[in-house]
C-alpha cells in the first residue's frame, strides 16, 4: 500500500511535467467548454458538446496515458529501478492506474459542471463515466504492458481508441456502423448520457454490454500481464 | 596478527548461454567483505552478464552466486535492500529532478530524507538538486547514479563501467566516492575496461576474456606473476632507443653498452595489467 501511493505521488509529479500525457487529461474538457459556448446552433440538443466530447475523454485519455506511462517506464527502465526497489508489479500497475483514473475521473467532474448536473445526476454521470474509464484503463495497461517501447504502444494504442472514441459519432450516420458500435462500451456510454439529458431510463442492454466490454478488458489486461509480465 | 576475513560474494562455477552461443563458462571466485573486485575485460567478453547474474537480473545456466548467505538462486525480494547497483541501463525519470528521483528511492527504501541531502552532498549535486535530470551532462548522471546505489547503504555495491564515456576530473571524482564506500565497509564489485581505474580502487581483480576468467588476483601480484614482461628502456647518446628484455643476455649488453659509455638514460618498464592482457589474450582490454 505504501509502495502504490509512491508510485502514485511519482505518477502525479511526472504527469504535470509531461506535455503530451498531461494534454490528454485535460484537452477534451476545455474544448468542450469552448464549443459549448462558442457555437449556438438552432436545435442543437442540451449540452451536446458535453455528452460528446465526454465520450471521447473516457475513450481515448485513459487508454493512451496507460499505455504512454508503463510503456515509457518499460523502455527507459525506469520500472525495473521500481521492481529492484521491492514494488510489486501490482503495487506498480495499481499507482499508476489509480493516478490515470483519478485524473480522468477530475476531467469528469469539469464535464459535469459544464453540463449543469446535480443531485442524482450528477452521481449518475460520475459513475457512467467511471464505468467507461476503468474498462479503458484496463485496456491501456493491457496494451502498455504488451508493448516493448513507446513507439510500438502508440502504434496500438492509436487505432484502438479511435475505434472506441468515433464509433458512437459514427453510428448517428450509418446503420451498419451503428450495428457494430452496439458492441462497444463508448456506445452505450453516449447513450446513457444522452439518456441523462432526456432523463430517459437506461435500458438494461447498455448496463450489460459495459459490464461485458469491462470484464473483457479485465481479461485482456489479465492475459497481457500473465504473458509478458513487467519486465 | 591474523585478521579474520569473511565472504561476501561466492560465484561457484557460473555458465551462461545466450541460445547456442556460450557467454560465460567455468567462473568461480569470491569477494571479501569490504573488499573492492574489479572485472577487467574487453567489449563483448561477458562483464555485464555476469554482473546481471551476480544481481540476480539474470538466471545463470549453471553455477550458483551467493550474496552472504542468500543463494541468489532462491533469494527472496527483500535482498535488494543490501544491494546498491549502478547499471547503464537503470533509467532515471528525466522530468523530474535529481531530488525528486532520489526521494522516490528514499521512499521505497525506507530511508530517512536526511540522507538524500547527504549522498547529494557526497556526489557534488546538492547545488543541482532542483535540476530535471535531462539537464545533466553525462558526468553528472554518472553521480547521481552512484548517489541513487548508495542511498540505502546497501552491503552489496554493483558498478557496472562507473566511469565509461567520462571526463578526467568526473571519473576522479567518482573514484575518491567509491574508496570512501570502501572505506565505510561496503562490499564492491565494479566492471571496467580501463585497468588504471583497476589497479587504483581494486584489491583482487579478475581478467575476463571470452565468457572465462583467464587471470584473477591483486594487480601488484598479477604484474609481478609476469615479471619476464619487464623491459629495459634504454638512450643512448646521439638520441637512439633501445629496448632489452629483462633477460641475463640483456645484462652483457648492457655492460657491453656501459663500459663504452653510450648510454644517456635507462628505466625498466613494469608489466601493467594492460600488457598482461595482451600477453594472455593477443588483444587490449579497450
Amino acid at each position: 500500500m505504501k509502495n502504490m501511493g509512491i508510485v502514485f505521488q511519482k505518477q502525479g509529479k511526472d504527469t504535470v511535467k509531461n506535455i503530451t500525457v498531461l494534454i490528454q487529461f485535460v484537452i477534451y474538457p476545455i474544448v468542450a467548454a469552448v464549443m459549448e459556448n462558442a457555437i449556438q446552433v438552432e436545435d442543437l440538443p442540451e449540452n451536446f458538446f458535453v455528452g460528446m466530447f465526454a465520450v471521447m475523454h473516457i475513450s481515448m485519455a485513459p487508454l493512451s496515458a496507460m499505455a504512454a506511462v508503463i510503456s515509457e517506464e518499460k523502455e527507459k527502465n525506469t520500472l525495473q529501478v521500481l521492481l529492484y526497489a521491492n514494488v510489486k508489479p501490482m503495487e506498480y500497475l495499481c499507482g499508476v492506474g489509480g493516478f490515470v483514473f483519478g485524473a480522468c475521473m477530475a476531467g469528469s467532474g469539469i464535464f459535469a459542471v459544464l453540463g449543469g448536473y446535480a443531485g442524482r445526476d450528477l452521481l449518475s454521470f460520475l459513475l457512467i463515466m467511471a464505468a467507461g474509464t476503468l474498462t479503458s484503463t484496463l485496456i491501456g495497461a493491457a496494451i502498455g504492458i504488451w508493448s516493448r517501447n513507446q513507439i510500438t504502444a502508440t502504434a496500438i494504442s492509436m487505432p484502438v481508441m479511435m475505434i472506441i472514441a468515433f464509433l458512437p459519432m459514427l453510428a448517428m450516420f450509418n446503420k451498419n456502423i451503428e450495428t457494430a458500435a452496439s458492441l462497444v462500451y463508448s456506445q452505450h456510454i453516449q447513450q446513457l448520457l444522452n439518456g441523462l439529458r432526456t432523463e430517459a431510463a437506461a435500458r438494461p442492454e447498455n448496463v450489460i454490454v459495459i459490464m461485458i466490454n469491462s470484464v473483457m478488458a479485465a481479461a485482456l489486461f489479465a492475459l497481457a500481464y500473465r504473458r509478458k509480465g513487467l519486465t | 596478527m591474523r585478521i579474520k576475513t569473511e565472504t561476501a560474494i561466492r560465484v561457484l562455477d557460473v555458465a551462461h548461454s545466450f541460445g547456442e552461443k556460450e557467454v560465460l563458462r567455468g567462473i568461480s571466485f569470491s569477494v571479501e567483505r569490504g573488499e573492492i573486485l574489479g572485472l577487467l575485460g574487453p567489449s563483448g567478453a561477458g562483464k555485464t552478464t555476469l554482473i546481471k547474474i551476480l544481481t540476480g537480473q539474470l538466471k545463470p545456466s549453471a553455477g550458483s552466486v551467493f550474496l552472504g548467505e542468500y543463494n541468489m538462486a532462491d533469494a527472496k525480494k527483500e535482498i535488494y535492500r543490501q544491494i546498491g547497483m549502478m547499471m547503464d541501463h537503470f533509467g532515471f525519470y528525466e522530468r523530474l529532478s535529481c531530488m525528486d528521483n532520489l526521494r522516490l528511492c528514499a521512499g521505497l527504501y525506507e530511508v530517512q530524507p536526511q540522507r538524500i541531502r547527504e549522498v547529494l552532498q557526497c556526489v557534488g549535486l546538492y547545488e543541482d538538486r532542483k535540476c530535471p535530470v535531462q539537464k545533466l551532462s553525462k558526468g553528472m548522471r554518472g553521480r547521481l547514479a552512484l548517489a541513487r546505489a548508495v542511498l540505502h547503504r546497501p552491503a552489496f555495491l554493483f558498478l557496472d563501467e562507473p566511469t565509461s564515456g567520462l571526463d578526467p576530473v568526473a571519473a576522479r571524482r567518482i573514484h575518491e566516492l567509491i574508496g570512501q564506500l570502501r572505506k565505510d565497509g561496503a562490499t564492491i564489485f565494479l566492471t571496467t575496461h580501463n585497468m588504471v581505474e583497476a589497479e587504483k580502487l581494486c584489491k583482487h581483480v579478475a581478467l575476463l576474456y571470452e565468457g572465462t576468467i583467464v587471470e584473477y588476483g591483486e594487480p601488484q601480484e598479477i604484474n609481478r606473476r609476469y615479471d619476464h614482461m619487464r623491459r629495459l628502456k634504454i638512450r643512448l647518446y646521439g638520441g637512439k632507443d633501445t629496448e632489452l628484455p629483462n633477460t641475463w643476455e640483456s645484462a652483457d649488453i648492457l655492460y657491453e653498452y656501459m663500459q663504452k659509455g653510450q648510454i644517456e638514460t635507462i628505466h625498466s618498464t613494469e608489466p601493467d595489467l594492460e600488457s598482461v592482457f595482451l600477453e594472455l589474450t593477443g588483444r587490449g582490454l579497450e
